[in-house]
């Protein structure tokens, strides 16, 4: 594969999209096989989602590698074996994705609390894959405590110690640092990508956002940086109108991802999609992480201190439903779309509580359940335009 | 406590049953409007909890899993999920959140009395991660205050040092939590004091897990073993606990001396993994039964603690054993170590086969179970059955199949042993 870096320059906003289209439904990962290639030694370490601090894989040296699951390329057979099917496609997929061979380019994968199957996924792959890095990271479920942060700086250390065991290169500071220093940028680019939908949602849709998000996730950070501004850049070259769509939220999958299709259909079907939880875990953090001073301390301290609302991440604060009303009436959005993967057990018990909660403050919202493997749209379509004209013509 | 029953001539058996009776018909009596007495109620899970913390503000324990599973037995849980799906609840869901939710739209009447309300929901999340969605739920709806208690993950073999300090911090600050709502304030002599009856009521239980290992079995380590642990799981740190456990194991002992087990003829020993299917419990039952099958070793019942694998409280260690204690719940240790556990148990117990029983609802017990089967029979040797089912949603029970399952699991069975296989 051309190199992305070079595949963007000078081109029109649909290539770039295009480009980091094939990129993120590269199951073979051959990017990141190249950048293994490039430098003998180097080595490539899978993250599950939701969140992983990748900055740490990356100040150890090695590839951060997002795995967003099998995006329906794949069938599955071998994994069926191992779990059972009532569990999400994400977890079943990524398995596959394993026991055929698919991500034996990677040398470790981290798994971090997420959900029980997520979190057991990981020992069905310890059991597997012995020959490679497999770590779990126990995220704090109890960021009030005031030893939250102290804790999750060992655990932290404890991944950094198994990273340093298969790299065999003992961590310097200033690697972290800049390595917080590129997540920063990385997101910033993100972000500037998410406030132009937010502003004139014209200007960019939401499904080539999680295009150009996705692509990025076997990318080292500077490489996708430079292809999130580029495409910024094309983004506004671009003259489009505003049509006459409702605005609403999507909610619901952080972790396993849909179908870009069911994106793009809701998009068409009459929404401009303002925000959403795609690929939750690669632009985790609004603000940047002081980059300066101690890095473990201060990416422990963004977790505990500013994390977003999560369905994975339990906050004793202002309730996420309320958060949710809050976040529509600041950004003038019409209603929510709820986004959840079949199985997905975080998703569907937050739902209730939000929807309650939008009915006591009449913001309208439709639930859309996908799997990995959906193909056909035609449903999703009718209920969202049903939707929609329920928002328009009330 | 006494054990005039026992002095008087009934059996130990006739007298620990009617102690079981009797403490539960008390502590079902300490929840009721009239049996409360101004004491506040806090909501505990059960792996991992922290009664002993919890005891020492007179706060009253309410367990929700405990109630699903009454519920599950008394079978009125199918109506109670059919309300929370109602309520918006995926069918996809865990049935115990759901049978928890249809209670409280039921006004919180369950088949053995009106639960009250909590006061306190504290969350010891160790094991299963719908614990927090789940008071998440209740914090949410009965506007009632919420601690979540982070135990990490069983990552590696043993607690670190920095996880024991974590927790440890958290149960100070559970403590300060615990005497602003329950006006009593924390006396760590208290503490120590329930600890030690914990702990002897653990031992006791230990002794009597251990009885398993004679043949035939005095007891049956699954299908009875639910109903044994019971006093440990709602009572442990009090005296009738620790009285229960002394006259358990007289029984069983008795039974041993006597040789009789829970079936005419134990033609079998299982380990099983995995927890039962509550509204089917009997029928499930009998389906082993019939080809003289005993449970010697369950991992369902060290939900409530790995006792037998030498994690007891200390009163010597407070707050660092209750830490270890909830770091150490089945479902809290990694894969590994739970197969591990699953393969010791079948020697230790010289058992002749391992019987899953994977739930739908249990996403933590269940997930990977698969796996399981798929090392046991080919890295052990060892006989694997796999059945699937719920703990809690009477849907999802097929008794024909599983029927056939266990049918053709014994048969073969059977078979290589007259062929001495």
């Amino acid at each position: 594969m051309e190199n992305p870096r070079e595949a963007v320059i000078g081109k029109e906003f649909d290539e770039i999209v295009s480009v980091a289209r094939d990129l993120s439904l590269d199951r073979d990962l051959s990017a990141v096989r190249e950048w293994k290639a490039a430098k003998p030694g180097r080595i490539a370490i899978g993250a599950f989602p939701v969140y992983v601090p990748t900055e740490l894989i990356q100040a150890a040296g090695a590839l951060p590698v997002w795995l967003f699951g099998g995006g329906g390329a794949i069938d599955i057979s071998h994994a069926d074996s191992r779990i059972q099917s009532f569990v999400c496609s994400i977890s079943r997929s990524t398995l596959e994705l394993g026991l055929r061979g698919h991500l034996r380019v990677l040398d470790g994968v981290v798994f971090p609390s997420v959900c029980d199957v997520a979190r057991n996924l990981s020992g069905v792959w310890a059991r597997n894959f012995p020959a490679m890095f497999m770590e779990f990271l126990h995220l704090p479920q109890n960021r009030e405590s005031e030893s939250a942060i102290a804790y999750l700086v060992a655990e932290y250390r404890r991944l950094l110690g198994g990273l340093e065991r298969i790299t065999g290169c003992p961590l310097e500071e200033d690697a972290l640092r800049n390595a917080i220093r590129s997540h920063n940028e990385n997101r910033v680019a993100a972000a500037a990508l998410l406030d132009l939908r937010r502003t004139t949602p014209w200007a960019l849709d939401a499904w080539e956002n999680y295009a150009l998000l996705h692509g990025g996730a076997a990318l080292e950070r500077e490489e996708h940086t430079r292809l999130l501004r580029t495409a910024f850049e094309a983004a506004r070259r671009r003259e489009r109108k505003p049509k006459d769509r409702v605005r609403v939220l999507v909610l619901g999958a952080f972790c396993e991802q849909p179908p870009l299709e069911l994106v793009r259909t809701i998009e068409e079907a009459g929404c401009y999609i303002l925000e959403d939880d795609l690929l939750q875990g690669l632009h985790w953090f609004r603000n940047p992480i002081p980059a300066d001073g101690d890095p473990l301390s201060a990416l422990a301290t963004a977790y505990v201190r500013h994390s977003p609302p999560s369905s994975v991440s339990h906050y004793r604060g202002t309730p996420r439903q309320d958060l949710l009303v809050q976040r529509c009436r600041e950004l003038g959005a019409a209603g929510v779309v709820f986004c959840t993967a079949k199985f997905c057990e975080p998703a569907l018990y937050d739902q209730v509580l939000y929807k309650e909660r939008l009915e006591a403050a009449q913001v309208p919202y439709v639930h859309i359940e996908f799997e990995e493997k959906m193909s056909a749209f035609d449903t999703t379509r009718t209920q969202v335009e049903t939707f929609v004209e329920s928002i328009l013509f009330e | 406590m006494t054990t005039d029953g026992a002095k008087a001539g009934t059996t130990p058996e006739d007298a620990g049953k009617a102690l079981q009776k009797q403490l539960l018909a008390e502590y079902y009596h300490s929840l009721s409007d009239e049996g409360r007495n101004g004491r506040k109620v806090a909501y505990l899970f059960v792996p991992g909890n922290v009664i002993e913390l919890v005891r020492c503000f007179d706060m009253l324990p309410v367990y929700p899993e405990i109630n699903a599973l009454q519920c599950g037995i008394k079978k009125v849980a199918g109506e109670l999920i059919l309300q929370a799906e109602n309520l918006g609840y995926s069918s996809d869901v865990c049935g115990y959140v759901k049978n928890d939710i249809g209670l409280m739209l039921s006004d919180r009447m369950s088949p053995f009395g009106q639960l009250p309300k909590p006061d306190l929901l504290v969350c010891n999340y160790s094991g299963c991660n719908t614990f927090v969605k789940w008071f998440e739920a209740l914090a949410h709806f009965y506007g009632a205050e919420l601690f979540v208690l982070d135990i990490p993950y069983l990552r590696e073999r043993s607690p670190s040092t920095e996880d024991i300090t974590y927790v440890v911090s958290q149960l100070e600050e559970l403590a300060n939590v615990c005497a602003r709502v329950s006006g009593v304030p924390f006396d760590r002599d208290r503490l120590r004091h329930v600890l030690e009856l914990s702990a002897k009521a653990e031992r006791l239980w230990v002794e009597v897990l251990h009885t398993a290992q004679g043949r035939p079995s005095p007891f049956d380590a699954y299908f009875e073993a639910v109903f044994y642990m019971a006093p440990l799981n709602i009572l442990r740190g009090t005296e009738g606990c620790v009285e229960y456990y002394r006259l358990l194991l007289e029984e069983l002992r008795a039974r041993s001396a006597e040789n009789r087990g829970p079936i005419p003829e134990e033609k079998f020993r299982v380990v099983i993994e995995g927890p039962p299917p509550w509204p089917h419990f009997r029928s499930f039952w009998e389906l082993f039964k019939r080809w003289g099958v005993c449970a010697v070793a369950s991992t369902y019942s060290k939900v409530g603690g790995l006792f037998d694998q030498g994690i007891y409280h200390d009163p010597s260690r407070p707050l660092e054993s209750i830490a270890e204690y909830a770091m150490n719940s089945y479902t809290n240790w990694n894969l590994g170590l739970r197969l591990d556990l699953l393969k010791r148990y079948a020697k230790e117990y010289n058992a002749d086969a391992v019987v899953i029983h994977s739930t739908k609802s249990c996403r933590s017990f269940s997930v990977g179970q698969a796996d399981f089967r798929d090392a046991l029979t080919k890295e052990e040797g060892l006989p694997t059955l796999m059945v699937e089912s719920d703990l809690a949603d009477p849907r999802y029970y097929s008794e024909a199949q599983i029927k056939n399952r266990i049918d053709a699991f014994f048969e073969s069975l059977t078979h290589r042993r007259l062929v001495g296989a």
